[in-house]
């Protein structure tokens, strides 16, 4: 049986975000708002690690009452239960209080039982940060098992979970000891089709709402009190500079390309 | 064991939310099914919304609603080659309460509808496509869905499919098959533009709106209209034509629509515009005559999967909201007495009747099959109109008397009188 909290954030479907140019930030009106894709894949690896070893899935997110949405999506997905953490005091959290205030929340789903593994998206793709799943490993103390592409296995006698971590050209094995914290990548599984009945019922659950006063908080760490990251400039990436278009027939023109390699030194010259 | 409800929705548009809205409120168990992503994804109106009917599904309704402007100009437009005879009213009692119309882009205004549906206590299911009816001895007792674990039971099943009425064929109310003479292809843009622009542009005070329905070289003289409606902040600008005229003048929809947008009179207020959205959909414009059979044992069929669209007016969204509502009455009354048969649901045809949904309809039902045999009303006339309007105010030292002469002799040359006085009787006759 495994205890499991998966954290979900909604997000604004950045394929329609644009960036205010002039004042750097975010043009959010009007735009629908999602299950960040990352935390989808998280909601994934919990279901089936239930199926498989038996156990709890509860979504959580902090947000405002409309993120009722994403949890519902959970839910269909299969999570068992969904809490909500929305309080006006929550507003303008940055990364640190935001994992402030979620492993708050992990502590007191943990009073009632103990909690084995925690999931997160590896990052949202609102802010991009990839911050606050390891910020709430850091306060739990939870061992910390980052772009996770793959879960080998659980094993529940010697409380150890077994994963796969993406690494930029290879993945790394490691084995880590329960309880832990996993933020994952969209590698680690294909998300299901859910079922009707999921959908039904998701749709008739009632979701619990938690305010600051239902958890164990700092008044000074949430908030925009408790923030103190602030946004200098968001802007898009310079494009990359365009790749060079070899015209021609293509005899002359892979001829031109060859002598390109040979000369930049990426083939040697025979 | 399959998902029991009292009532189940296809299609989450205006008719059905009205539909579940009205039943939800009434304490009936509701789900509706939806096949978009989210209620308003998958469709193209225009976007004029009419207060009246609206509010007889929510009361107040303009106070909450992500709406776009209220509508305090209407004009219509004949467009030729280069030239457009204008017509227009406007008038300030529309630019406050009660309000007449409003434009609204559906996405966000069908989503809203949505939530008060929801919120009254109607199960919306997004994402999951109804693939089939069930039955049992020939009555309607359900749907199946394309999930898993899919079937869900119901007393009665309202069909608010739309134009691509699949089910409503299934169902043995609407025969199969696509009628090309009464489908009628839509496509339309949303192009950005700041709302000072919008303003200035279209002569517009702060927040108020106005729409532009074009006739004539707007639809290459094909039977249809063209429409530019001012949104917040952007255009809704689009084409709608009979698709049977689309296929016999081999043309494309996109053509039609590049081709307005290129036109001198509609080029100038795009300009600078951006194109955010591009949307087709088919508009059910066969009038009363294709209305299907709108009811069955367990079955009811509403808005446009029932046909019922008014093109005359450009109207739609105002007759899908009163079937839904009509609808959701009908099934009331039938759930007092315990029998959703076909006898019990047949006072929604009589409630359509004596409303003016389809009172409207068969008004016009002449209208599409008139039009389609006399192109002559936006071929030949918008032309004539064009050319005698230019002749008379060409200020050339020629007098009135002359000019006059000179229009009349061309318009006859083009027209026998004869033929025009049929013309004008008939259309009358027609629209009258």
């Amino acid at each position: 049986m495994l205890q499991m909290v998966v954290c979900v954030k909604q997000v604004p479907d950045t394929a329609e975000v644009r960036i205010n140019p002039r004042t750097n930030t975010l043009v959010r009106a009007g735009v629908p708002a999602i299950l960040n894709p990352y935390d989808a894949h998280a909601v994934e690896a919990a279901v089936q690690l239930k199926e498989k070893y038996g156990g709890q899935v509860t979504a959580l997110s902090m947000g405002p009452p409309q993120a009722e949405e994403v949890l519902r999506r959970a839910l269909g997905m299969g999570a068992d239960r969904a809490i909500l953490l929305s309080d006006r005091a929550f507003a303008g959290s940055d990364t640190l209080a935001t994992s402030y205030i979620l492993a708050a929340a992990i502590r007191a789903i943990d009073r009632e039982t103990p909690v084995d593994l925690v999931f997160c998206g590896k990052q949202a793709i609102d802010g991009d940060t990839a911050q606050v799943g390891p910020g709430i490993a850091a306060r739990l103390g939870f061992t910390q098992l980052t772009y996770v592409m793959a879960i080998d296995g659980v094993d529940l006698e010697k409380r150890q979970i077994q994963v796969q971590r993406k690494l930029e050209d290879k993945r790394e094995v490691i084995r880590g000891r329960l309880p832990a914290l996993l933020t994952v990548v969209k590698d680690l599984n294909e998300l299901r089709y859910a079922s009707l009945p999921a959908l039904i019922r998701a749709a008739r659950a009632t979701i619990t709402t938690w305010s600051k006063d239902d958890l164990d908080l700092d008044p000074a760490s949430i908030g925009l009190k408790g923030s103190p990251t602030s946004v200098r400039r968001i802007f898009a990436p310079p494009a990359r500079p365009g790749g060079e278009l070899i015209p021609g027939e293509p005899r002359q023109a892979a001829a031109i390309l060859v002598a390109k390699l040979v000369q930049t030194k990426i083939i040697a010259d025979k | 064991m399959a998902e029991r409800f009292e009532v189940v929705v296809v299609g989450a548009g205006p008719a059905g939310l009205a539909a579940a809205l009205t039943l939800a409120r009434a304490g009936v168990e509701v789900i509706v099914f939806e096949r978009g992503e989210h209620p308003g994804s998958k469709n193209v109106m225009g976007g004029v919304l009419y207060r009246h009917p609206t509010e007889a599904v929510v009361p107040g309704f303009y106070h909450q609603a992500p709406l776009e402007r209220p509508v305090v100009e209407q004009r219509l437009w004949l467009l030729t080659g280069e030239a457009a005879l204008t017509l227009g009213y406007k008038d300030m009692v529309f630019a406050g309460e009660p309000f007449n119309a409003f434009t609204v882009l559906r996405a966000r205004f069908d989503r809203w509808l949505a939530d008060q549906a929801v919120a009254a206590g109607a199960l919306l299911i997004n994402e999951t496509v109804v693939e089939d009816l069930l039955w049992e001895n020939e009555r309607v007792v359900g749907v199946r869905t394309g999930r898993e674990g899919g079937d869900v039971r119901a007393e009665v099943v309202v069909l608010a499919e739309g134009a691509n009425s699949l089910l409503t064929q299934k169902a043995g109310l609407k025969p199969d098959g696509i009628n090309t003479n009464q489908l009628a292809v839509a496509v339309k843009e949303i192009i950005a533009l700041p709302r000072e622009k919008i303003e200035d542009r279209f002569n517009l005070e702060e927040g108020q709106g106005c729409t532009i329905e074009l006739l004539g070289e707007a639809t290459k003289g094909m039977l249809g209209t063209a429409f530019i409606y001012t949104n917040k902040d952007s255009l809704s600008v689009g084409v709608g034509v009979l698709l049977a005229s689309l296929v016999r003048r081999r043309l494309n929809p996109n053509d039609l629509l590049e081709h307005l947008k290129s036109h001198p009179m509609v080029r100038s207020l795009l300009a600078g515009g951006e194109s955010k959205e591009y949307q087709g959909h088919l508009i059910p414009e066969g009038g009363y005559q294709a209305v299907p059979k709108l009811y069955g044992n367990g079955v009811l069929v509403v808005g446009d999967a029932a046909m019922l669209v008014n093109g005359v007016h450009r109207e739609g969204s105002n007759l899908a909201l009163t079937s839904g509502l009509l609808a959701a009455r009908t099934i009331l009354a039938a759930r007092e007495k315990g029998d959703y048969s076909e006898a019990n649901l047949a006072p929604y045809r009589r409630a359509l009747e004596e409303s003016f949904v389809l009172k409207d309809l068969k008004k016009y039902q002449g209208a599409s099959f008139f039009f389609d045999q006399n192109p002559q009303f936006f071929t030949l006339y918008p032309g004539l109109l064009s050319r005698a309007a230019r002749e008379f105010l060409t200020v050339d030292n020629v007098p009135k008397r002359a000019k006059q002469k000179r229009i009349l002799r061309e318009i006859t040359a083009a027209r026998s009188r004869f033929q025009i006085a049929r013309d004008l009787y008939s259309l009358w006759r027609v629209m009258g």
